[in-house]
């Protein structure tokens, strides 16, 4: 979309996130404490480590009328479910990949290079398939009409990637670090800085959007999203490594985060077809 | 199926899409599957709601399903659309009443005696990771009764998988995040 449009006015921000509270900080970190302590203990009498982050998380507002209450079905998967779609160089340009080089001119920011694997459950790479991503820029403004908070738009900078993996599950993309921004979840609410991805695997049943968080970050102990996968070795797996070896000399400091989706039961059905 | 062995790899955390996809993942034809004017065309559509029954203005919508012939294709050009080439997938972000819209063919089956279904995974802010469910079509109503998923659930959570069919031949499906009429959401062996 243009910057044009971001000129379109949305004074009722607050209808965005009607279940925003004024509740301060202190109470939200109080809830998460208690959720992770409950977890904590589940966990010591015997209840398998979490991957995932709960659904029904009540730090995180907006969460609250839009988590199903019952328990998710159990499906044996059928034939369309042991399948994905197929991209390939028709539907990315390699280009695209770049997100600095989308404008006339460089964007504002601090230049990185994010890059890593896809890799299955069972550790087999994800080829061939398509990684989307899209991020603030380095004032924590997105260009999206919805994001009005008084940060400056980057006319240089869209914010918006998308790769196809290669033959090991790997890709690369050069971006501008993002920055923190607020948001309206509870009084003094902000982000940690993160990039979203969104990814394919070789089963549709692997389908995922995540978010990728960078490492020290301050805001980790005090942001709900992240804060919604109660078990800390899972909550590490979001946070991206710095790697001097992929800095480059006076270019773009460097991150690696590899990306493992869950199991296949295609492959899986195909090894037992062979026995 | 066997029991599903263990994953080696620790799966990455999803996180929810959050509220500022929509400059990113939409994109131009996403909904169409065919074109209007493809013979076999019809509107799969419907309304996303939360637990109060109000409608989800800011959620994204995948559907992955099997051509009119119960085949799946491996074509690449989902992104493209070039109005010839049936990829099986499309993508549509709802509207600001919580509306969607896809158009698309009705699937056949993708085994004999099956009962067809479209696949569907449902994004939104306020989600914190994606749901994935199953739309069923009316029509075989044999095979919808011995449907091993649909036979293990309660008729009153059975009817939330079942598209309507309207005289126009359209497909109405609506989503319920959360309510007396949550829909019925799906696990996969080795997706937890």
């Amino acid at each position: 979309m243009s910057t044009e449009e971001t000129a379109e006015s949305f004074e009722n921000t607050h209808v965005l996130d009607p279940a925003a509270t004024a509740d301060s900080q202190e109470t939200v970190n109080r809830e998460i404490a208690d959720i992770h302590a409950a977890y904590r203990a589940s966990v010591a009498d015997g209840a398998p480590e979490e991957t995932q982050p709960r659904i029904d998380f009540a730090p995180y507002r907006s969460s609250l009328l839009r988590h199903p209450t019952k328990s998710l079905h159990h499906a044996d998967p059928e034939t369309i479910e042991l399948w994905s779609p197929a991209f390939g160089e028709r539907d990315v340009h390699v280009l695209e990949s770049d997100l600095t080089i989308q404008h006339n001119g460089e964007p504002i920011g601090e230049r990185i290079v994010v890059q890593g694997r896809v890799l299955d459950g069972d550790g087999r790479p994800v080829s061939g398939q398509l990684i989307e991503i899209w991020q603030a820029n380095a004032a924590g403004r997105y260009v999206h009409k919805r994001d009005q908070h008084p940060a400056p738009i980057d006319p240089n900078f869209t914010g918006v990637g998308r790769a196809i993996t290669g033959p090991n599950g790997e890709y690369r993309f050069t971006t501008i670090k993002p920055a923190p921004y607020p948001w309206k979840n509870h009084h003094n609410a902000w982000r940690p800085a993160h990039i979203h991805f969104s990814l394919f695997g070789t089963d549709f049943t692997q389908r995922m959007i995540t978010q990728m968080y960078f490492p020290g970050d301050p805001l980790f102990p005090l942001d709900p999203i992240y804060q919604s996968i109660t078990d800390p070795a899972a909550r590490d797996r979001l946070v991206a490594t710095y790697d001097h070896s992929v800095t480059s000399h006076e270019w773009a400091t460097g991150y690696n985060w590899d990306i493992v989706l869950t199991g296949s039961n295609r492959t899986l059905m195909e090894t037992e077809e062979e026995h | 199926m066997a029991q599903a062995p263990e994953l080696k790899l620790a799966p990455t955390p999803g996180q929810t899409i959050g509220p500022f996809y929509g400059y990113a993942l939409p994109f131009t034809d996403g909904e169409k599957l065919v074109d209007r004017a493809h013979p076999g065309a019809i509107r799969l559509h419907g309304t996303v709601r939360d637990g109060h029954g109000a409608p989800i203005p800011d959620s994204l919508l995948e559907i992955w399903q099997a051509d009119e012939h119960g085949s799946i294709a491996q074509e690449t050009g989902s992104l493209i659309r070039d109005g010839h080439t049936f990829t099986g997938w499309g993508r549509t972000a709802v509207d600001n009443v919580g509306r969607y819209s896809f158009t698309t063919v009705n699937p056949g089956p993708t085994e004999e005696g099956k009962a067809p279904f479209i696949m569907l995974t449902v994004f939104a802010r306020g989600l914190l990771n994606r749901l994935f469910t199953r739309i069923y079509l009316p029509e075989d109503t044999a095979a919808l009764a011995n449907d091993p998923l649909l036979s293990s659930l309660p008729p009153e959570r059975r009817s939330t998988l079942v598209a309507v069919r309207e005289a126009n031949g359209d497909l109405r499906f609506d989503i319920s995040l959360q309510g007396p009429e949550e829909t019925v959401f799906l696990s996969y062996p080795r997706n937890a």
